[in-house]
């Protein structure tokens, strides 16, 4: 209704979003929130991918069906009558025994190999994992247990400039775990000595080993809370849908929060999740129609790979310095 | 010297491997049904208990009457986890042995199996799944998509809507958003709904969700708060139905105007959103629930002797029981054609005249044991290979679907000559496509 | 004592720089390529269609995507997307242009294919390792957008999917229904063997010592007089044009008809576990891991029926997983340079037989 004819592609991208934003301020402020939370959630998978490169530099394809394989075992745990806590603590548990078998198995005896070859081992693992998965739990979708976790459901509708907001309840814990997750891990890599060992062994593996810095029991340790992470990022995603093995495929869309924050930061990790939830949020309500709507496949790394031009080591990556 | 190998690889499997899969073809006294399902993959909450369902009614003929007229089926499942790769090898494998018939299970694996059915001589049954265009027997004798296609349930959605809102002339100027899977399987009734939106006058929005987007809907869902549709529409399958469920709630859609198609509505779909999927509609053509005395029967002679791989509780949920509407039409199929041929055994040429003139009527489905299950199967014939049957309209209590309406009929005169344009257009460009040469058998 | 270079003299250059310099492993190749050809002759037509014929199509994509991760260091998850470009060209391409013999639109698909490896190929010259493999996740996710959404490209079929014409080659039916499996799989196994010669003269070429030189430390490449937007790019362009032909012969001698969905982010990984597992910069490699990672699900499942374990389908299906997932654990701790270096390892051993060293 605003454009004129020859203006029209131009105004329906420079003006018609933006009018539409002004026109309507609570869809707006809840695209935002859709988009932070969702942004809070790819941030939580991308936690996981950070903290294992970090220590072990493995680019861990599995973290994806480790979410899938953390939230089952809580589910069929409690399935065959486990009490909702304790089998939270056995899932837990059953993410360190991953762990261990992972760094046994498969890190151990690759140690020193090129990255490639880890990251087509934790591929392996991917590929192990669904079909044991799926040969214990089945492969049908199981509902997440929110009641008996005392996770709180339902919406808080706020009136806001004549129309509402609604706020799931589900969302908001959604965002104060993940917050206190990433505080607790700020925390730990900072203040503790085993997070001080860690990043030792991210800078490097020959100095960490000739101080004294077991690798192995390291790398148990981030794998036990990538598998931790895992666990959360299950329980919050399940609860939004459900737990199906088709949820791994939603933890690619860590990748571009990756690249986007960098492969070895935790806070590029949270900022670029919120930048890639936001921005594909925004993308597919503002701009989708534009394009038949249905961008979101493809949005967020189009977002990426715009910032990487500008920045190829991601926000808060590393410098790259090259020396021949 | 790399040279050297290049076909090393190939050579070596193909000498390992070749005399595993040496034809084992034997004297046949039993007809081979493969059922090709998923349990595996992001499909698998859809695909389990149809493949239970299927599965259970065929061993149930078995078990309770020794097969199909005295001759034993013998039931084989192949997994393809809804991927066009299995699905070829599936397709394949059991070629060598004989089937009657193949049950694709995937819009991917039906457009192969399209084109090689007439060749090899295997008839595919497409229940209101696959190519729409397919029900054109003349074209496609070869394929069967009875009950109904696509456009038929989106015109009986339609009716529905039209009988909620006062007559078809009340639905000018109001808005109609249509969610749906982003491929083929959510695309194919998209001409007939601008047909429908021209004709009638009302707005249509539309909704794709990306395949690798199933589980993310929330900005669909933040879309359809921003343009307010006074109906919503969806063509859904596998973990995009549960998830759209849920958003629909969480933005307070009103459920009893969210419309599901038949693959919409299992039991596994509604329930995760809990009380908040209260009202959710979709169409369906089965009846739900274990009541019927096959169904009963199926407990007894498979479930109880632990002879099926569904969970007890699972029998008689809509999926599962979809799964046996399908092999009803599988084994009246047969049926017809031991009784058009005369043979205990028959061949897939065989299965295609069964099927072109299957007819289950009222009393027969009584006889099945599954009084109501069905509409009766009145209209499949040589040049119609679907029917356009009657579906009705269910809606989630919380706890079970509840049959809401009738059997509403789908508008044939719309749908039927759109279906002809669509195969005539598939033919058309499949230059070389083969005349229909099968002789046409009257329906008894 | 079996596999000796000693004794093999050249006397002029060409001689020297032949593909094969030794006698026997130009025994060896005819052999094989024997072998191969005459496959259809003895196997059974689940072997051909079902495992042959998609593991000659795949490993030549392996062998697209190993000319840019193997020989130049780039890594790619976009090859299922590359193939797709290739495979929708060609049916438009044979759809428009009908009179044009099938098989020259499968391999001119393949320059379609180039041209858009080109263009995700750009940002290669600015992001590299990981970074560039998610990089090229956003070729991925958007051409598989562009498939189901623009529907010129199925020129508007309201199935929303490519189907295969009937074609003929010297009065054979070689695409669509009535094809053979044998017809089908002597027409892709010439291709894959006329690429593969290409293939294997370019790498050793001085193209293929660019690229490696690239690989191998780009900065010093470059240092070296090599152009890298040129190398680069080149790489891209000639592995989507494997791939490329590579995805025009999956659906048009193999499938028959695809939706969008035959060429997700799946494939990608698929072919990226077949460069892997076979080896990194060798094209011997690329075989060896298709046959690895493609023929593994489809057997093992007929493998367990044919030993008679009594397991349902799915069952089995899940059982595989974890065994292919094992396996190529297995294969990366046994051996990291692929299986590939296997081979090597025997020629070793023929060489010195009957002695140890």
């Amino acid at each position: 209704m605003l454009c004129v004819k020859p203006y029209n592609w131009a105004c329906k991208i420079f003006i018609i979003p933006f009018w539409e934003m002004w026109e309507l301020p609570d869809i707006f402020v809840q695209t935002l929130w859709e988009g932070l939370v969702g942004g809070t959630l790819y941030s939580l998978i991308a936690l996981g991918f950070v903290l294992v490169f970090k220590a072990s530099g493995v680019f861990n394809f599995a973290q994806g069906i480790m979410v899938v394989f953390a939230a089952l075992s809580l589910v069929g745990l409690h399935a065959i009558g486990v009490p909702a806590f304790l089998a939270l603590a056995l899932a837990a548990v059953i993410m360190l025994v991953l762990a261990i078998s992972v760094e046994r198995i498969v890190l151990r005896p690759l140690v020193n190999q090129p990255d490639i070859i880890l990251f087509m081992a934790t591929f392996g693992l991917t590929y192990f994992l669904i079909g044991f998965g799926e040969l214990i739990f089945g492969g049908d979708p199981k509902l997440m247990i929110t009641k008996q976790l005392y996770i709180p459901t339902g919406t808080y509708s706020i009136d806001f400039a004549g129309g509402r907001v609604e706020l799931q309840k589900l969302d908001i814990t959604a965002m104060v775990v993940a917050s206190t997750m990433v505080a607790v891990l700020a925390v730990f890599f900072s203040k503790t000595r085993i997070g001080r060992a860690l990043r030792a062994v991210a800078d490097s593996h020959k100095a960490a080993l000739s101080v004294g810095i077991s690798l192995n029991q390291i790398w148990v340790i981030v794998w036990f809370a990538a598998g931790l992470v895992a666990l959360v990022t299950g329980i919050m995603w399940g609860a939004r849908s459900e737990v199906s093995f088709a949820l791994e495929i939603i933890a690619l869309k860590a990748l571009p929060v990756l690249i986007l924050g960098g492969f070895t930061s935790i806070p590029g990790a949270i900022v670029g999740g919120l930048i890639i939830g936001i921005g594909e949020k925004v993308g597919e309500i503002y701009w989708g129609p534009l394009f038949g709507r249905g961008i979101e496949s493809w949005l967020a790394y189009m977002i990426a790979l715009i910032f990487l031009l500008f920045r190829p080591q991601g926000l808060f990556g590393e410098k790259i310095i090259e020396r021949v | 010297m790399r040279m050297k190998g290049l076909l090393v690889g190939a050579v070596l499997a193909a000498t390992a491997v070749t005399p595993a899969f040496v034809s084992n073809a034997s004297a046949q006294d039993s007809i081979y049904v493969p059922l090709f399902s998923y349990r595996t993959g992001p499909f698998a909450n859809s695909g389990i208990p149809i493949a239970n369902g299927m599965a259970d009614y065929l061993n149930m003929l078995n078990e309770r009457d020794g097969g199909i007229n005295g001759v034993k089926l013998n039931v084989e499942e192949c997994e393809t986890g809804y991927n066009t790769e299995k699905g070829v090898a599936c397709y394949e494998s059991t070629k060598a042995k004989n089937p009657v018939v193949t049950n694709p299970y995937s819009t991917g694996i039906t457009l192969q199996l399209i084109p090689r059915a007439s060749v090899d001589k295997i008839p595919v049954l497409s229940m209101a799944y696959g190519l729409s265009a397919s029900a054109v027997g003349q074209s496609f004798p070869w394929v069967f998509n009875p009950p109904a296609t696509y456009w038929d349930g989106l015109s009986m959605i339609m009716k529905y809507i039209a009988e909620k809102e006062g007559g078809f002339e009340k639905l000018k100027g109001k808005t109609i958003g249509y969610i749906f899977f982003d491929g083929g399987y959510g695309r194919e009734p998209l001409p007939l709904l601008e047909i429908f939106a021209k004709k009638y006058g009302f707005e249509t929005k539309l909704y794709p969700v990306p395949p690798a987007e199933m589980q993310n809907q929330s900005g669909q869902w933040l879309n359809v708060r921003k343009d307010k549709p006074d109906w919503m529409i969806m063509w859904g399958w596998g973990a995009m139905n549960p998830t759209a469920v849920k958003e629909a709630a969480r933005i307070k859609f009103p459920m009893d105007k969210f419309v599901g198609i038949w693959w919409s509505g299992g039991d596994d779909d509604a329930r995760p959103a809990g009380d908040d999927a209260k009202g959710y509609l979709t169409l369906n053509f089965n009846g739900v629930g274990a009541q019927y005395p096959a169904v009963q029967d199926i407990i007894k002679h498979v479930v109880a002797k632990g002879k099926s791989q569904t969970q007890a509780d699972k029998v008689g949920e809509n999926l599962y029981n979809r799964g046996i509407y399908n092999s009803v039409l599988i084994a009246e199929g047969i049926r017809n054609a031991q009784k058009i041929t005369g043979k205990k055994v028959i061949t897939g040429e065989d299965m295609r005249r069964g099927l072109e003139s299957l007819t289950i009527t009222q009393a027969r489905w009584k006889e099945l044991g599954l009084e109501g299950f069905g509409a009766p199967i009145t209209a499949v014939n040589c040049t119609d290979h679907n029917g356009h049957h009657a579906a009705y309209m269910q809606q989630w209590n919380g706890k079970n679907w509840v049959k809401i309406t009738d059997w509403i009929s789908p508008m044939k005169e719309e749908v039927r000559p759109l279906l002809e344009a669509a195969a005539s257009d598939y033919v058309t460009k499949n230059a070389g496509w083969p005349k229909r040469t099968e002789s046409c058998d009257r329906p008894s | 004592m079996f596999y000796r270079e000693a004794g093999q003299f050249k006397t002029t250059y060409r001689g020297d720089m032949t593909v094969f310099p030794i006698l026997q492993d130009r025994i060896g190749i005819i052999v094989i390529l024997v072998v191969a050809f005459s496959i259809p002759l003895f196997s059974s037509n689940f072997m051909l269609h079902a495992i042959m014929i998609p593991f000659l199509i795949f490993a030549l994509a392996a062998i697209g995507l190993n000319i840019l991760t193997g020989y130049t260091g780039l890594l790619s998850l976009g090859t299922g997307g590359f193939m797709g470009v290739g495979a929708y060209a060609c049916y438009k391409l044979a759809t428009v242009f009908p009179e044009v013999h099938i098989l020259i639109w499968v391999v001119v698909s393949g320059f379609a294919s180039a041209a858009v490896g080109i263009l995700f190929g750009l940002p290669s010259l600015r992001i590299k390792g990981f970074y560039l493999a998610v990089a090229t996740l956003a070729s991925q996710f958007f051409l598989s957008w562009c498939f189901i959404r623009i529907p010129w490209l199925v020129n508007y079929n309201v199935s929303n999917a490519i189907e295969v014409p009937r074609r003929t080659l010297f009065g054979v039916h070689v695409t669509g229904p009535e094809a053979t499996p044998q017809a089908r799989y002597l027409v892709v196994l010439t291709i894959v063997v006329v690429m593969t010669w290409l293939a294997s003269n370019l790498v050793r070429g001085r193209i293929g010592r660019m690229w490696m030189a690239v690989r191998d430390m780009d900065i010093a490449a470059e240092l070296m007089g090599i152009k890298l937007l040129n190398t680069k790019l080149l790489a891209f362009a000639v592995s989507s044009f494997y791939c490329g032909v590579a995805g025009a012969m999956l659906v048009f001698l193999y499938y028959g008809s695809a939706e969008a969905t035959a060429f997700s982010i799946n494939q990608s990984f698929a072919v990226l576990s077949m460069v892997i597992i076979g080896g990194l910069g060798s094209l011997l490699g690329s075989f060896m891991g298709a046959a690895l990672i493609f023929m593994l699900p489809i057997m093992l499942p007929q493998l367990m029926a044919a030993m008679g374990l009594p397991i349902q389908s799915a069952t089995a299906e899940h059982i595989s997983f974890m065994i292919i997932g094992a396996l190529i654990v297995f294969f990366l701790i046994v051996e990291p340079h692929g299986l590939a270096r296997l081979w090597q390892i025997a020629k070793q051993k023929l060489r010195v037989w009957p002695y140890p060293y």
